[in-house]
This record gives C-alpha cells, sequence and structure tokens, in this order.
C-alpha cells in the first residue's frame, strides 16, 4: 500500500496525539545540492518494531539520526514523547536521549575501552558509581547478548556481529524506551543475523522497548516488524505490516523486496 | 584564464574571506562550549591524567633536545660575534633572556603543536568519522567535556614545565658550550646570568606557555571535531591542526612580546 499524500504541518509545533512516541512532521533535509528527505511524515507508538526499508542512499540513517537530533532538519519538526526536538540544544538533549538509544552501524565502540569498559561507559556517566551495581548490569547486559565470556577484550579483537552484539548491550543498559537500530544485520552471517533478530525480539517482549531499524534484510523484516516503511526519493513510499508489504502491487516496492533491479545483463 | 568582470575578481578572495569568518566561528563556538564545561566542573580526572602523560609526560624529550640544542647553537654563535667586541661573558645574559622571553615558549609551542596537536586532532578526528562522537551525543554526553575539557585542563597543568623544561636545558647546554668550549669561567658567565634574569622573563615565557597551550588545544581539538570524509578527513585535519598552530604561535608571539613588553619592560627591572 503507497503512502497517503504527505498532509505536512511543516512549523505546526502543537504536541502529537497520546500514545505517539515519536512523530515526524514534514521533515526535509539537504545536504549540499542533494535533498535527502523530502517531507517524512511518521508516528510510532509506544512499544511498537518499525523496520525502515529502501534503496541505499535514501535517507534511512539519517531520518533516524534526526530523531535522537544528530541531525536537524532544514523544514518540519521531530517530536519524542511531545518534545520537540528541534527547539532543544545538545545540552538541552539530555531527556531525549536518556528516553532513545542508538546502535550505529559499525557500533561506534571506543577503541580504547574493553567491552566491559564500553557497555559500563553509559551508567558511568548518567552518574551511577556503585561499582557493585554497574558490575552486576554489565553482565546482565552482555548475558542477555551472549557475550559475557568477552568482558576484557577490546574492540578491535571482536568479529562483527560481536561488535553489533556489545553495542546492542550499550544501547540497552540503561533501560532506554526506545532502541534505534543502524542496519543491525549488515555484514553478518545468517545465523549472526538470526542472532541479532532474536535479541531485538527479547528486547521487546521482555522490556516492551520500543524499536526502529534500518535493515536490507527481507528475512528479518518479516521476523520482527509490526509495521515497514519504505523510504523512495526522500518520501515514505509505502507504511504498512509486513504481510500488506508482501501483498502490495506497487512496481517498487515488488522490486525491492523481490531485488530486481532495471539492469539487464 | 580570463577574467569576465571586476566582481569575478573578487570572487576567490571574497571566499576565503568568507570560510576564515566562518572558521572563526566554530573556534568562537567551540571556546563557549568549553567555557560552559569549565563552569559544569566535571573534571574526569582519570582522563585529564591519562592526557598530562600523553602530553606532558611525553613531550619531556622532543621539548629537552629542542631546547638543548638551541641554547647551545645560539651561544656558539653569539660567543665568537661577542668577542670582537668583548663582550663575551654577556652571552649568558643575553641567552637566558632570548630563552626565557622567547625561544623557550615558542620553541616548546611549535613541538607541543607537531606532536600533541597532530595526535588531538588524530584521535577525536578518528573518533569523528567512526561515529565514536555521535555516540557519545547519544548517550547524552557532550563531547567537548569528554574530549576537548580533559585535554585542555592537561595543557593547562603540563605547559609550564614544559617551557620551564625548555628554558633549563636551553641554559645548561648555553653553560656547557661556554665552559668547555670557549674556557670561559663559571663565574662569569652565572654572574651575568643571573644578575640579568629575572622573574619577570620567567614570568613572560610562563604566561606565553599558556596562551600557547590554549591555543593548541582549541585549534588541534577543532580539527578532530571538524573532521569528515574518513581517513582522507582525519590526515588533511591532522595536517591543518598543525600548521595553523604553529602560525598562530609565531604570529601570536609577536604581539603578546609588545603586550608583555609594557607590562614586563625588559631591562628596567
Amino acid at each position: 500500500m503507497a503512502a497517503a499524500p504527505s498532509s505536512t504541518t511543516s512549523g505546526t509545533q502543537a504536541p502529537p496525539k497520546d500514545g505517539v512516541f515519536i512523530e515526524l512532521r514534514d521533515v526535509h533535509k539537504r545536504f549540499g545540492s542533494q535533498e535527502i528527505l523530502r517531507g517524512i511524515d511518521l508516528q510510532l507508538k509506544h512499544g511498537e518494531t518499525l523496520c525502515v526499508i529502501g534503496p541505499s542512499g535514501e535517507g534511512k540513517t539519517v531520518m533516524m539520526k534526526h530523531i535522537i537530533g544528530l541531525i536537524r532538519p532544514d523544514q518540519g519538526d521531530v517530536f519524542v514523547e511531545g518534545m520537540n526536538v528541534n527547539l532543544l540544544n545538545e545540552r538541552q538533549m539530555a531527556p531525549i536521549r536518556e528516553k532513545v538509544s542508538m546502535l550505529f552501524q559499525g557500533a561506534a565502540l571506543f577503541d580504547r575501552m574493553t567491552v566491559e569498559e564500553n557497555v559500563a561507559f553509559p551508567l558511568w556517566e548518567s552518574g551511577l558509581r556503585d561499582r557493585v551495581e554497574i558490575k552486576r548490569r554489565v553482565t546482565e547486559a552482555l548475558e542477555a547478548v551472549d557475550l559475557a565470556e568477552h568482558l576484557h577484550k577490546y574492540p578491535t579483537s571482536l568479529s562483527g556481529g560481536m561488535r553489533k552484539r556489545t553495542g546492542i548491550a550499550r544501547a540497552i543498559i540503561t533501560r532506554s524506551e526506545c532502541i534505534l537500530y543502524d542496519e543491525p544485520n549488515s555484514g553478518l552471517d545468517p545465523i549472526g543475523s538470526d542472532i541479532i533478530d532474536q535479541m531485538i525480539l527479547r528486547m521487546q517482549r521482555r522490556y516492551g522497548v520500543t524499536s526502529i531499524i534500518v535493515t536490507h534484510d527481507m528475512r528479518s523484516i518479516f521476523k520482527i516488524a509490526d509495521r515497514v516503511a519504505m523510504l523512495y526519493r526522500g518520501k515514505i513510499h509505502f507504511l504498512g505490516t509486513p504481510e500488506e508489504l508482501r501483498n502490495s502491487p506497487d512496481p517498487e516496492v515488488q522490486n525491492f523486496i523481490n531485488g530486481r533491479s532495471d539492469v539487464t545483463g | 584564464m580570463v577574467m569576465d568582470s571586476p566582481a569575478a575578481l573578487l570572487a576567490f578572495p571574497g571566499r576565503i574571506f568568507l570560510h576564515f569568518l566562518v572558521y572563526l566561528g566554530q573556534i568562537t563556538k567551540l571556546i563557549g562550549d568549553l567555557a560552559i564545561a569549565v563552569r559544569s566542573r566535571v573534571w574526569r580526572l582519570r582522563l585529564v591524567a591519562q592526557q598530562i602523560v600523553a602530553i606532558g609526560y611525553g613531550s619531556q624529550g622532543v621539548v629537552i633536545v629542542t631546547g638543548a640544542f638551541t641554547g647551545a647553537v645560539f651561544t656558539f654563535q653569539s660567543y665568537a660575534k661577542f668577542k670582537e667586541f668583548g663582550f663575551e661573558t654577556t652571552v649568558g645574559a643575553v641567552v637566558s633572556v632570548a630563552l626565557c622571553r622567547e625561544l623557550g615558549p615558542v620553541l616548546a609551542g611549535l613541538m607541543v603543536a607537531g606532536r600533541v596537536g597532530a595526535a588531538m586532532a588524530a584521535d577525536i578526528g578518528t573518533m569523528k568519522v567512526t561515529e565514536q562522537v555521535d555516540a557519545l551525543r547519544v548517550m547524552g554526553v557532550h563531547p567537548v567535556d569528554y574530549l576537548v575539557l580533559p585535554r585542555f585542563v592537561a595543557m593547562m597543568i603540563s605547559m609550564p614545565f614544559l617551557v620551564a623544561e625548555s628554558i633549563s636545558f636551553g641554559l645548561f647546554a648555553s653553560y656547557m658550550v661556554t665552559s668547555f668550549g670557549y674556557d670561559m669561567p663559571a663565574a662569569w658567565y652565572l654572574n651575568h646570568m643571573l644578575e640579568h634574569t629575572n622573574m619577570e622573563d620567567l614570568s613572560i615565557g610562563m604566561i606565553k606557555g599558556f596562551v600557547f597551550g590554549m591555543l593548541i588545544t582549541v585549534i588541534s581539538c577543532h580539527q578532530g571535531l571538524a573532521a569528515e570524509n574518513g581517513a582522507v578527513g582525519v590526515g588533511a585535519g591532522t595536517t591543518r591542526a598543525v600548521v595553523i598552530s604553529s602560525l598562530v604561535i609565531l604570529i601570536v608571539n609577536f604581539f603578546l612580546s609588545i603586550l608583555l613588553n609594557y607590562v614586563f619592560p625588559i631591562g628596567t627591572v
């Protein structure tokens, strides 16, 4: 099903309706001469898992970085639990970043810290100084991602999958209400990819975490998504359930999910 | 290439001027963020200690060697000329004042800019292009608080010691050249040196050391935080950090010398 025509409310700062956790309203973003986002409208409810798909370079990561205030829109508004992210400066962003955490595509682990120190970092920086409590929560988070035996390793000695799992442990340790995953399955073998999917599902079921997952992995989408958004030419081209995605008559959607290009051999 | 209008002729310098204004704006913003970080008084002492080791302890070798050999060669060259006029006993005084007021802080500053400025820009730049800086932001940690403030504090603590070492070893080398190279009695050298060098000369050296330390930190950290385009961008930022820091040290030193000469006039104290 194709997305409804955009009913933009640019400049409006009225808070979203009850139950809406994250809302993007008519978000536009341009880098130099290239217009990446051309009016994104999206709402996400508490506890929902949204997968974002679309061709490379269509602005999926850019859209996600708007939610956590790493990138500011040129036009439009981004709300997280009623707070307009655009109106906050970097230091005022703390309440948003307590609620929302993010797994970066390359995991973005700190090179000079061990796995244990990386995972403990958000707790320490949030002001927790009880070393016993920190140790307990780090162990719990690392057990959740099956990495409890690799506490003292440095990121450079971890495989791609282990780095991603460490990144997930760091993202979940503060018990954020929402986690943004930027291509959590990229570069992983099918088993590693399934481990990550199971972890995302576990977070969703055990803690009711709201998730936005940018991915190209169609198997993951059908396993974990409540809804799927497809970005195409800077807009939400499709928004619906995985089943609706599968049955969509839209040629762009079908080409994408079946991996068909216009290029002939 | 034919310029089609006077406006086209002005476009290039105009663009450079605009870039310069943007650069000044970014540096001012960084200084503002640093001031807020200082006011928050969250010092992260472990990071400060690590940076003191990297900046202060790690730079001693290069600063000592540079100071010592500059003091030695300065003495070697000036002694012969001074001897023509029968002033060779004043070499100690001249070298001492020059090292305290100019050579000590400038050489230490240039060496630290090369060694530490490059490391700061490369470290922070690598963190920036691998999204580690964004990861800090996502965890509610302001990059200036975590990356710039500890380096700034460590630099402020380390720089006076490095300047003092540069001056001390320069003087020691100068003394060795005059005593063992030219058989000048040590008493003459030391007497003239102590008579003509005072606390004001040392103060100028220390003040310059502080100022150069601040400039190196702000310029280099800015290059790191502004890095983009992967490894190429980090390399370019590192080069710029060293070049800009070194040039700014030499230019600021000139104006600082004039200013400080009003406060501590040479030869009248």
